[in-house]
This record gives structure tokens, C-alpha cells and sequence, in this order.
């Protein structure tokens, strides 16, 4: 069993177990035995017909798992659904990277898949918003759109023929992050959703569940679009007479961010550690509701990461789950 | 020397046939995207694997499969006598490449094109079967991080001394100089994909050495299998629906 490494007195371990023996009762229910281990046989209809899905081969006639996970079943399709593997990239999936290279006409970016992942300086929109072919002089420019080590929120757009994994961002809500922190979770924690952005209004921050497991938690932007902005700043131009002091001092708030959005983005930070260290589904609901959950208790920031806490996560997450499938049944 | 006493004890106090206490626990090492440690009696190694990942060396990017790297060291402390070992010496070398040889025989590597799996063991505690421990650690490491292969490879060491075989020797026994047998199976194909021998055996005692090892190798699948589908029921579990 993957430990938690916690230094947890009697009461706690207790109060620990018992919420995790909870949550394997309750989600025994639910799937029984569809957990295998490399080389098991997993049994199937043959006279329906098999389709081996991922992590699956055939052995002497027989259906086996080649890899540790849980078995799926869909139609005639069998296939392993692997807990514990970095991440396995589907077009259109909203993922978080970091660049690690710029080169030509492209970056190459850290996205916990097998491969690095590329961004063409073709699939993404300029900063001014102008749709155009992009030019030598773009190509050069390529630093002041990102750099090494920024953290850039894009979607997956598919394979290349040569097996490499392509990236693009053409949209405003796509690009470089900043003013915020980056975590890593294992992947199979994030699950496929409509919504992976989330604005958090009631802490002025932006969450990014990347399905890659990078999640990004950073001040709020407002995602705005360059051309109505153009317009506005064109007639604000010709109405003020603006001295450069002003511009300045506009500069220096765009970039600057208060304290308490600062402490929001480390406590929801913290929540996003808790959860992955006990290994819960991390969700925007989970999320806010352990924020919430430590605000309440008036705890501090870093006593978000102590054992009680986490104790105090498992229970309650084990009394939502129990709540979750009373409704259901 | 007199290894198995007249009662058919060893010097540890085990049957011939007895394997050393096993013990294994995966998820040791939280940067890595698989790890174990595994515990064969006083024997006790740490195992990491990285990937896969993007290939670090481009001239060794493999087009069509993975490429798959393992490097075994010694701790400085892992042995009776502390000594200063220098990295990449004969010994660690040659079992290094044994391992890879192994572990690259079972990953399904053509599944991941483009990448690289790193294997990092390392030994804590050294009483004898070393090479073995390390091949199991590496599979548990291997199946934790998710990684697609044929088949769980296990390994244990048999040795013929006093004219017994002997199972899975400790460090006593394997430095009496007698014949020390390394094997490694995948259980459920029942394959051989490890021997080693440095002596010389007539061919029936031989088999039978080898029948023993291939016995110990079997038993150390079973409790490996059981320690991974428990690992992965508590993961699911956990993370819910």
C-alpha cells in the first residue's frame, strides 16, 4: 500500500483508517473485483466477440493485462485503465507545460506524456490578434511571446505523422501564466471534463485542472480580446492626455498582487496537495470545499499540510461519498 | 566449513528449502513515477524508475521502441565493511547490464516509441542475492509506474553446498565459494529469461539447483502479485467514481 508519510499520533491513525476503510466499502459497491495486475487473465465473452483494448495482449487464446489498473469494459472493446502511468494525451484535452526549449518555429514543452510536446509558432494566435503568415522576424521574436521555463496552458491538437505530439493555442484563454504556482498531481486524478477552467471569484484566482495532471492555480485575468482592447485604448488615447508617471503606475498594478489573493492562491494550493497526497479525484468542488473546510477551522496556511488536516479531509471526504450514494440509491 | 547442520538446519536456521523472509512496498520514492523497496531477509533494495520519457541523449533515440537504461550501485553502507565505492566498477557494471538485459526482455518497449525508461537501484542492505532483490524491486518499480510489459519478471538464486541444494542463499553461504545459481522467470509464460552460473555442477545436480530456484522465483511472483493488486485496489478506491 502506498503509505502516506505523515507523522500521525493513535487517534489520528485511527480516525484515518476508519475513513479509508469507509470509502473501500463504499466503493466496493460499486465495481467488484475489476482490478488486475500484470499477467492476469481477464475473462471474457468469446462468442461475442473481443476487441483488446490498451493494456491488454493475447496469450494462448486468452485475454491478459499487461499493465496494473482496472479493467473497462465497452461494447465488445476490453481494455486496462492504468492508475499510476504519466499521462496519456487525447486531442482536444486542455493540458498545463512548461516550455523547455525554444526552437525554430516551435517550442518544446514538458507535459509529463512520453514525448515532449511541440507548439508551432503556426498554431497559436499572435499577441496583437492579427491573423497573418507568420514571418522571419516573428520566428525571431519567439522569446517575447515565452521563454524557457514559462508555464503555458494550451490544448492538444494531435499527432504528426512522425509521432510527434502537437499543441496549439488559439484562443485567448490559452498562453503564458503567470503569477501563480504549478503542481503536479498524478494524472489519473484529473478527470476529462467540459470545464477545466475555473474562475474562483470568491478568491479573485484562476484554477487550470490540466488533464496532464499539471494544475495551475494563479491570480485572476481577465481573458480579454486584443482588438476591442485596441479600440478602447486607441479612443482612451485620444481623450487623456496620459504622462508617462500614470502609465507607470498602471504598469506597476498590472503586475502587482495583493496579499490576500496571494494567501487564496497558497491555501487552494495547499487543498490541491492534500487531496493528491491522499489521492482523491481533485475536482473544483473537492477544491473550494477543502478551502473552505480549512478557512472555517481558521487554520493556518502551512497547517493545511499537518496530519490533522488531512485526517480531517478523509472523514469528511468519506461522509460525501457516503451522502453521494445514499442520493444515487 | 559445515553449512547445513546434521538436522538439516542452515547457519541462519533455515531449511534447505526455506526462503529468507520476503517483504515488499511499493511507492518509496515520491518523485518517481514507480518505485519499491524489496526485502529479502537482510537483503534490501530501493528501486526508482523514471519514464517514460523524452529521449536525453538524441543519438540514442530509438525509432521505433524505447530505450531502456538501469544503473545498480551499492550504498557505502550496505555491507559489513564500509568502504568508498567508486561508480561504474566492474561488479555493478555487469549486473547493471544483467538487469537491463532482463527488464528490456519484458517491457512491451515497442509500445513507446521515442522514449526512455530509466531504472535506478540501489542496494541498502547486502546479504547475498543482491542481483536478485534488484530484479524483483525493478518489476514492482516497473508495474507501479505503469509501464506495459509481458509478463512480472522475478528472480531468486539457488546454491549446491554440503551436497544440498540450498534456496535463495545469504551472504555466508554465497561467499563459501560453492556454485551460486541466479534465475529469473516470467511466471505466467514460464519462461527463462535469467541464469547465471560462475562454477562448475554435473548436469542432474544442475537441474535440480535449477528446479528449486525456479520454485523460489514462483513464490516471490505470488506475493509480488498480491502486494501490486493490493496496491492498485487502494488507488482506485480512493480516488472514487
Amino acid at each position: 500500500m502506498r503509505g502516506i508519510q505523515l507523522s500521525l499520533n493513535q487517534t489520528q491513525k485511527l480516525r484515518l483508517q476508519r475513513a479509508l476503510e469507509q470509502l473501500e466499502s463504499l466503493s466496493s459497491k460499486a465495481n467488484s473485483n475489476a482490478s488486475v495486475t500484470i499477467a492476469d487473465t481477464i475473462p471474457v465473452n468469446y462468442e461475442d466477440g473481443v476487441l483488446k483494448g490498451h493494456g491488454t495482449s493475447e496469450l494462448d487464446g486468452e485475454v491478459v493485462a499487461t499493465m496494473c489498473g482496472v479493467v473497462e469494459r465497452v461494447n465488445k472493446l476490453v481494455y486496462v485503465r492504468a492508475l499510476r502511468a504519466r499521462y496519456k494525451p487525447e486531442i482536444g484535452d486542455i493540458i498545463v507545460g512548461r516550455v523547455i526549449e525554444v526552437a525554430p518555429k516551435r517550442w518544446r514543452l514538458e507535459i509529463n506524456f512520453s514525448q515532449d510536446a511541440v507548439l508551432m509558432l503556426s498554431s497559436m494566435n499572435l499577441p496583437d490578434g492579427i491573423q497573418r503568415r507568420r514571418t522571419a522576424v516573428d520566428e525571431l521574436n519567439m522569446r517575447s511571446i515565452f521563454e524557457e521555463n514559462d508555464v503555458i496552458c494550451a490544448e492538444v491538437r494531435g499527432f504528426q505523422h512522425d509521432g510527434s505530439l502537437h499543441l496549439q493555442a488559439r484562443s485567448q484563454k490559452y498562453g503564458k501564466l503567470e503569477r501563480g504556482q504549478l503542481l503536479t498531481v498524478p494524472p489519473y486524478l484529473v478527470k476529462r471534463r467540459k470545464q477545466h477552467f475555473h474562475n474562483l471569484e470568491q478568491y479573485g484566482i484562476d484554477l487550470i485542472l490540466g488533464c496532464n495532471g499539471f494544475i495551475w492555480v494563479g491570480e485572476h485575468i481577465e481573458a480579454k480580446d486584443p482588438m476591442v482592447e485596441d479600440q478602447v485604448n486607441k479612443s482612451e488615447q485620444q481623450n487623456t492626455k496620459s504622462s508617462k508617471n500614470f502609465t507607470r503606475l498602471e504598469e506597476q498594478e498590472q503586475t502587482y498582487t495583493p496579499p490576500e489573493t496571494r494567501q487564496n492562491i497558497c491555501r487552494t494550493a495547499n487543498a490541491v496537495r492534500v487531496l493528491s497526497t491522499l489521492g482523491f479525484n481533485i475536482t473544483v468542488e473537492v477544491i473550494t470545499e477543502t478551502v473552505e473546510l480549512s478557512s472555517s477551522l481558521n487554520l493556518d496556511i502551512h497547517e493545511m499540510l499537518g496530519s490533522e488536516f488531512c485526517v480531517l479531509v478523509a472523514e469528511r471526504e468519506a461522509e460525501r461519498r457516503r451522502l453521494l450514494t445514499k442520493k444515487k440509491g | 566449513m559445515e553449512y547445513v547442520s546434521p538436522e538439516g538446519l542452515r547457519l541462519d536456521g533455515r531449511r534447505p528449502m526455506e526462503m529468507r523472509q520476503i517483504r515488499a512496498e511499493i511507492g518509496a520514492v515520491a518523485k518517481a513515477d514507480g518505485s519499491a523497496v524489496f526485502e529479502m531477509g537482510n537483503t534490501k533494495v530501493i528501486a526508482a524508475v523514471y519514464g517514460p520519457r523524452e529521449v536525453q541523449n538524441r543519438s540514442q533515440q530509438l525509432s521505433d521502441q524505447a530505450l531502456v537504461r538501469c544503473e545498480y550501485s551499492m550504498a557505502n553502507f550496505s555491507t559489513g565493511d564500509r568502504m568508498r565505492r567508486p561508480k561504474g566498477d566492474r561488479r555493478s557494471t555487469e549486473i547493471s547490464l544483467v538487469i537491463r538485459q532482463t527488464m528490456e526482455a519484458c517491457i512491451l518497449t515497442h509500445l513507446m516509441p521515442r522514449s526512455q525508461i530509466d531504472i535506478f537501484l540501489q542496494v541498502l542492505q547486502a546479504d547475498g542475492g543482491t542481483r536478485s532483490a534488484c530484479i524483483n524491486a525493478a518489476t514492482l518499480a516497473l508495474a507501479d509506474a505503469g509501464i506495459p510489459m509481458r509478463d512480472l519478471v522475478t528472480s531468486c538464486s539457488a546454491g549446491y553446498l554440503n551436497s544440498t541444494p540450498l534456496l535463495d542463499l545469504n551472504y555466508v553461504e554465497d561467499s563459501a565459494g560453492g556454485p551460486d545459481v541466479t534465475v529469473g522467470i516470467l511466471p505466467k509464460l514460464d519462461k527463462v529469461t535469467l541464469l547465471q552460473m560462475d562454477a562448475k555442477l554435473p548436469m542432474d545436480i544442475f537441474e535440480n539447483v535449477m528446479q528449486l530456484a525456479m520454485e523460489g522465483c514462483k513464490a516471490v511472483a505470488n506475493y509480488i502479485r498480491e502486494v501490486l493488486l493490493e496496491n492498485t485496489k487502494t488507488l482506485e478506491y480512493r480516488r472514487g467514481v
